[in-house]
């Protein structure tokens, strides 16, 4: 097996993924940079960290976007596991061609027609944009994404279990509660962290649904993009990538560590 | 009454995400193709509705009488729509398959990467697809510039004697897309390269296949329903894709999410953004629906 990874494969790899990381590196290192140039090396510094956080606009842009993020991402997962059974346990009900057409188009559709259309809806309902049309906004989209992670955990799921608990006297709410939700529990969880990223870096439909006092972090970056880059912009993306990365990075270890101690209990209990 | 009340309870699982969806995806849809064949006014909001849902049938049947078709007349005559369309879809193509050029002997490296390399290298190609579309665009802005990193790393080597022009031409929107889409095209890739059969490929080429030819007879042929997944995962929404052209594109760089983005919020045109909306979907269908039948044909064939 090893006398297939030749210099071929190894070359493609490697720069693979020197064209994914490279840009984001470049972007982590010039944030440290003395200049306010952008472009051109003047020594380490953190001053722009510093004027970053020390930027109104910015900070209470950050603080909208974690804001709506949180709420949207959990009602979100709230809604899209229950959608997940729905489509996973519920084979025949009324309708079920729609929803599950429903469930699945947002997640091809081009955010510049879920935007207009959601703002032309609020618009026809009388509500007035900010941030709870925001928030809205992104709960129908990202619902559809926790949906789908759910749905396939819960497709592999061995019903049995459930059965078992049921047979041994748990009412259905109850069997749910201590046998199913435990096990689909880390597909949750996942859930709720690609709903909370979906919101966090959502600009598209952000525009077309904020109004006055609700602006996102993304809506200011790309504002200030636009006039030009400048290096308190990318020590603020240079934080969000690093937050990022981290929670998923930790995210993933956790889910590992329980997934092998789960395996070890399993051994564990057919050994006895 | 407390089965009855429980049974409320069980239904809800349906219920709830049902509604929601009825209220907040398909009736904005609706609206969206109500108001593509509505007049355009200067009011707020500044259309004329033609359409009143409480009117009752027969107010129905008169409504439709006084669709006008003249946003859609409109948007064939102006030829900034149809050439943005165009455009897009030309656009989309081309970058599709620069990715498949360098996704693929990505996802191949990968596959033949020793095995306990391979969930790291995975992880790598997810966890960009976890940071900020936006960032992962913007730090191309710097790189790109005419005094951007790339062009003073050509300098220096001597490649080229003067700085090129890269940033606001459609060459910078095909290095975003590419950049921005690559994880979508290795993952599928990734994911059928790895699961092949090694043997396969020694068996032809026992049988006097050299190497390139046992790659395109038979690597490449059972490869293909990953490239299918991953071409439509990187087609679908690079067609209507508005923060890549936005930032990166020039003038000259007509796509479509950007044309509906100033039709809508410069013009405040909201009866022709529907209709662009409408007809940019019309052309989605079909991709979307070859996608998902592709999906289903290969779900049957591993049962």
């Amino acid at each position: 097996m090893n006398k297939s990874w030749t210099g071929f494969n190894i070359t493609a790899v490697v720069f693979g993924f020197a064209f994914l990381y490279i840009p984001i590196l470049i972007l982590i290192v010039y944030s440290f940079n003395e200049s306010r140039l952008v472009t051109v090396w003047a020594g380490f510094s953190t001053q722009w960290y510093v004027r970053a956080f020390e930027n109104e606009g910015l900070m209470s842009a950050a603080w909208v976007t974690i804001r709506v993020g949180l709420v949207a991402a959990t009602i979100a997962t709230v809604l899209g596991t229950l959608a997940a059974l729905a489509l996973v346990r519920h084979n025949v009900f009324r309708g079920r061609f729609l929803f599950s057409g429903m469930v699945y188009a947002p997640l091809v559709m081009p955010e510049v027609i879920t935007g207009l259309s959601l703002l032309l809806l609020f618009v026809a309902m009388g509500m007035d944009r900010g941030m709870t049309t925001v928030i809205l906004a992104h709960i129908t989209f990202s619902m559809c994404f926790v949906a789908v992670v759910v749905q396939s955990r819960l497709i592999t799921f061995d019903r049995s279990l459930e059965e078992a608990a049921l047979d041994l006297g748990a009412t259905p709410a109850r069997a749910f509660m201590q046998i199913t939700l435990p096990i689909i529990a880390p597909s949750i969880c996942a859930g709720w962290m690609l709903a909370f990223t979906l919101s966090l870096d959502d600009l598209v439909i952000a525009q077309f649904n904020s109004g006055p006092g609700a602006t996102t972090l993304p809506m200011k970056i790309f504002s200030q993009v636009r006039l030009g880059v400048t290096p308190e912009i990318n020590a603020i993306c240079a934080i969000l990538v690093a937050a990022v990365a981290s929670g998923v990075l930790v995210a993933s270890l956790t889910m590992k560590r329980q997934e092998l101690r789960r395996q070890r209990a399993e051994q564990l209990a057919a050994q006895a | 009454m407390k089965a009855a009340l429980r049974s409320i309870l069980a239904k809800s699982t349906i219920w709830l995400p049902y509604i929601w969806l009825l209220i907040f995806f398909l009736a904005p849809f609706l609206i969206v193709a109500k108001l593509s064949v509505s007049e355009p006014a200067i009011a707020q909001p500044p259309y004329t509705p033609t359409f009143d849902f409480w009117d009752g049938p027969a107010g129905w049947w008169r409504a439709i009488g006084q669709f006008s078709f003249y946003n859609y007349i409109f948007i064939t005559e102006d030829s900034l729509y149809w050439k943005s369309y165009i455009s897009s879809l030309q656009i989309a193509v081309i970058s599709t398959f620069l990715t498949l050029l360098i996704g693929y002997p990505m996802a191949y490296g990968m596959a033949r990467a020793p095995r306990t390399w391979r969930p790291m290298l995975l992880m790598l190609v997810i966890l960009p697809f976890w940071t900020s579309f936006l960032i992962r665009v913007y730090a191309w802005i710097g790189i790109l510039k005419k005094e951007g990193l790339l062009n003073q790393f050509l300098l220096w080597i001597g490649l080229i004697s003067e700085p090129l022009t890269i940033l606001n031409t459609n060459t910078a929107v095909y290095i975003g897309i590419v950049y921005s889409y690559l994880p979508f095209m290795v993952l599928p890739l990734y994911a059928n390269l790895e699961r092949q059969d090694f043997s396969l490929l020694e068996a032809a080429m026992d049988l006097g296949c050299t190497q390139r030819q046992a790659f395109w007879k038979v690597t490449w042929p059972l490869s293909m329903p990953g490239v299918i997944a991953g071409c439509f995962l990187v087609f679908i929404p690079t067609v209507g894709e508005f923060v890549i052209p936005s930032l990166l594109g020039g003038s000259e760089t007509l796509m479509i999410g950007r044309t509906l983005y100033d039709e809508f919020f410069q013009n405040r045109d909201w009866p022709v953004s529907s209709a662009v909306a409408i007809i940019l979907l019309m052309i989605l269908i079909v991709p979307i629906m070859l996608f998902q039948r592709s999906e289903a044909l290969a779900r049957e064939r591993e049962r």
